[in-house]
C-alpha cells in the first residue's frame, strides 16, 4: 500500500451501473480515439470475414440478476482498472509495463514490450490485449494522449469513453482527492472495487445499481 | 489457460538438459565419474537441448528481437531472472564442455553448473507460482514438479546416453536413480493433480462484477467476434480430450518408463532404457500441456457467453 500513499494523484473512472444503458458508445469511441493515435492503429483481423477479431480497450457486458418478476439487467462496462497495486507491473521483464507516479495511470511502453504475454496472465481481470499486428501488449491508457492535451478545450480533456457516454455513467477524476466528484460518488453511493480478494486495489470503481421498487401492478401480479 | 507450444517445448527441453547436467555433475563430484566419451557426448546433448529450449522460448515472443530487454527487471520479475539464468546455464555448460575437451575440468565448474541448474528450475517454476490468483499454479508443488520432472527425465536420458556410449556402469546408476526420481515425481505430480481437482474458485461472478445477487448470469460478453481474452485463456478442448491427455501423460511419463527400466534391469536390455527416456519425454510434453490447460484464470468469468 505504500505505493498508493506515495502517489499524490490517482486518476480513475467511476462507473455508474445505475444509469449505464449498454449502448456501447464508450466502446466505439474508445476504439476510434485509440486506433487513431500516434501509437498506431489497434489491429482488426478479418473485420468483414467469418471469424473477425480485434483489439479493444473497453467492452460493455450484460448480466442478468435474480429471477422474474424481479429480474434485473445490468450493463457492465469493463476496462483496465488502473490498480493501485497492479500485479501486471512487477512481473514485466523489460519494464515496459509501468505505473505512472504522477497520476497513477498504468501504461505499456510499446517500444520496450517484447510481447511475452506475462502481464496479461498476471491480470485477474483480463484487462490487457496483445495486438495481433504490432505484437505488443496494449491496454486502456485513460486516454493519456488526450487528457493533458492543451490544444483541446479544457472541458474536453477527458477520456474518449467519458465524452461519449450519453447517460453520464462514466465519471472521471482523481480518487485520491477526497473532494473530487469521483471520490464523493464512491463515498455517497457505496462505490466498490472488482475482485477485492486479490488485493489489487483497483483505482476504477463501480457504483451499484439501486433497485427501483416494483409498481403496484407488479405486486398485484405476485398474488 | 490455452497451452502455448513454445513454452511447453522450452520448459520440457530445458528441464531435460538441466536433469542431464545434474546427472553428470553429481556423479563426477561423488567420485564415480562417467567415462570421457559419455561425459563429452552428454554435455554436447545438454548444450544442444538447452539451445533448442532457448530457441523455443524466443518463438513465444511477439517481438523476439527485443528479448535482450528482458534482463532489466530482475529485481521484481521471475521471468526476467529466468532470462538471466538460462543463458548463464548454457554458457556454464559450454565452458564445462570446453574444459573437458581440453582435459582441464575442475570441480568448481561442476558446482557452478549445479547451482545454476537449480536456480533455473526455481526461476521457471516461480514464474507460475507467483501468480497468486491462478491457484492451480500458486503452490510449492509447482516448484517440486519442475525440479523432479527435470531430474527424472535427465537421469533417464543420461542412462540412455550411457547405453549408447557403452558406459554400462554409469547407465545402470542413472537408471536406478532415474526410476526412483520418476516414481517420486509421479507421486508429487499426483499430489498436485488431487489438490487442483479439489480447488474451489475464490473469485466468482459476484466478486468479479460486484453484483451481489446469488442468481447472476452473463447474457453477453460484449462482443460476438473473437479477442485475445477468448483465445489466450481458454484451451477450447473437450472434457474427453483433457481426460485423455491426463491419462496419457501419467502412462507415458511415469508408468511406461518405470516398467521399461524394470525390464532393462531384468533383461540387461539397453534398448529398453533408451525407449524409456524417449517415451518419458513425450509424456512430459503432455504433462506440460496439461499443466497449462488445468489452470483456470479468473478473467474467464468475464467471457462465458457470446450472447
Amino acid at each position: 500500500m505504500d505505493g498508493a500513499l506515495s502517489r499524490p494523484k490517482q486518476l480513475a473512472l467511476v462507473i455508474d451501473l445505475n444509469v449505464c444503458v449498454g449502448c456501447h458508445a464508450c466502446v466505439t469511441s474508445c476504439k476510434e480515439w485509440n486506433t487513431s493515435g500516434s501509437a498506431g492503429a489497434l489491429a482488426d483481423e478479418n473485420p468483414y470475414g467469418a471469424d473477425p477479431t480485434g483489439t479493444f480497450f473497453n467492452r460493455v457486458q450484460t448480466y442478468e440478476a435474480d429471477s422474474f418478476p424481479f429480474t434485473e439487467t445490468i450493463h457492465f462496462p469493463k476496462s483496465c482498472l488502473h490498480c493501485e497495486e497492479p500485479p501486471c507491473v512487477p512481473v514485466c521483464p523489460t519494464g515496459a509495463s509501468y505505473k505512472r507516479k504522477e497520476d497513477g495511470i498504468v501504461l505499456v511502453d510499446y517500444d520496450k514490450c517484447i510481447g511475452c504475454n506475462y502481464c496479461a496472465w498476471a491480470c485477474p481481470y483480463g484487462a490487457r490485449e496483445l495486438d495481433e499486428k504490432r505484437h505488443v501488449m496494449t491496454k486502456c491508457t485513460l486516454c493519456v494522449d488526450r487528457i493533458y492535451d492543451a490544444s483541446i478545450p479544457e472541458r474536453d480533456r477527458k477520456p474518449a469513453c467519458v465524452m461519449a457516454c450519453p447517460t453520464n455513467a462514466r465519471l472521471f477524476g482523481d480518487v485520491h482527492d477526497p473532494d473530487s466528484e469521483v471520490s464523493q460518488a464512491v463515498r455517497d453511493r457505496g462505490g466498490y472495487a472488482l475482485m477485492p480478494e486479490w488485493k489489487t486495489v483497483p483505482a476504477n470503481q463501480y457504483l451499484p445499481r439501486t433497485v427501483t421498487p416494483p409498481l403496484a401492478s407488479t405486486r398485484e401480479h405476485e398474488k | 489457460m490455452n497451452p502455448a507450444w513454445p513454452v511447453i517445448f522450452f520448459t520440457t527441453f530445458a528441464g531435460w538438459a538441466q536433469g542431464l547436467v545434474i546427472a553428470l555433475a553429481v556423479g563426477s563430484l561423488a567420485g564415480a565419474p562417467p567415462t570421457r566419451e559419455l561425459l563429452l557426448t552428454a554435455l554436447s546433448v545438454a548444450l544442444a537441448l538447452s539451445m533448442i529450449g532457448l530457441g523455443c522460448s524466443a518463438l513465444h515472443l511477439g517481438r523476439p528481437e527485443r528479448a535482450w530487454r528482458a534482463v532489466a527487471m530482475w529485481r521484481t520479475s521471475w521471468l526476467s531472472r529466468e532470462v538471466i539464468v538460462l543463458p548463464a546455464f548454457i554458457v556454464c555448460v559450454g565452458i564445462w564442455l570446453t574444459a573437458e575437451l581440453a582435459q582441464r575440468g575442475t570441480p568448481l565448474i561442476l558446482l557452478v553448473a549445479i547451482v545454476l541448474t537449480l536456480l533455473l528450475w526455481v526461476c521457471t517454476a516461480m514464474i507460475y507460482v507467483c501468480l497468486t490468483f491462478i491457484r492451480e499454479w500458486s503452490h510449492p508443488l509447482t516448484v517440486a514438479n519442475y525440479v523432479l520432472l527435470g531430474l527424472a527425465s535427465g537421469l533417464l536420458l543420461c542412462a540412455g546416453l550411457g547405453v549408447v556410449t557403452g558406459d554400462a556402469r554409469y547407465a545402470l546408476a542413472c537408471a536406478q536413480w532415474g526410476i526412483a526420481f520418476t516414481a517420486l515425481a509421479g507421486l508429487v505430480r499426483g499430489a498436485s493433480l488431487i489438490r487442483n481437482a479439489r480447488l474451489r474458485p475464490v473469485s466468482t461472478l459476484q466478486s468479479a462484477t460486484g453484483i451481489r445477487s446469488p442468481r447472476l448470469k452473463q447474457m453477453s460478453m460484449g462482443m460476438s467476434a473473437g479477442a485475445f481474452n477468448t483465445r489466450e485463456f481458454f484451451h477450447g478442448k473437450s472434457i474427453w480430450f483433457i481426460r485423455n491427455v491426463k491419462t496419457g501423460f501419467i502412462v507415458l511419463a511415469f508408468i511406461v518408463p518405470i516398467v521399461l527400466i524394470g525390464i532393462s534391469f531384468a533383461t540387461r536390455s539397453g534398448t529398453a532404457v533408451l525407449a524409456a527416456a524417449m517415451i518419458q519425454f513425450v509424456g512430459l510434453l503432455g504433462e506440460r500441456w496439461y499443466f497449462f490447460a488445468e489452470a483456470r484464470h479468473p478473467q474467464n468469468l468475464y467471457y462465458q457467453v457470446i450472447g
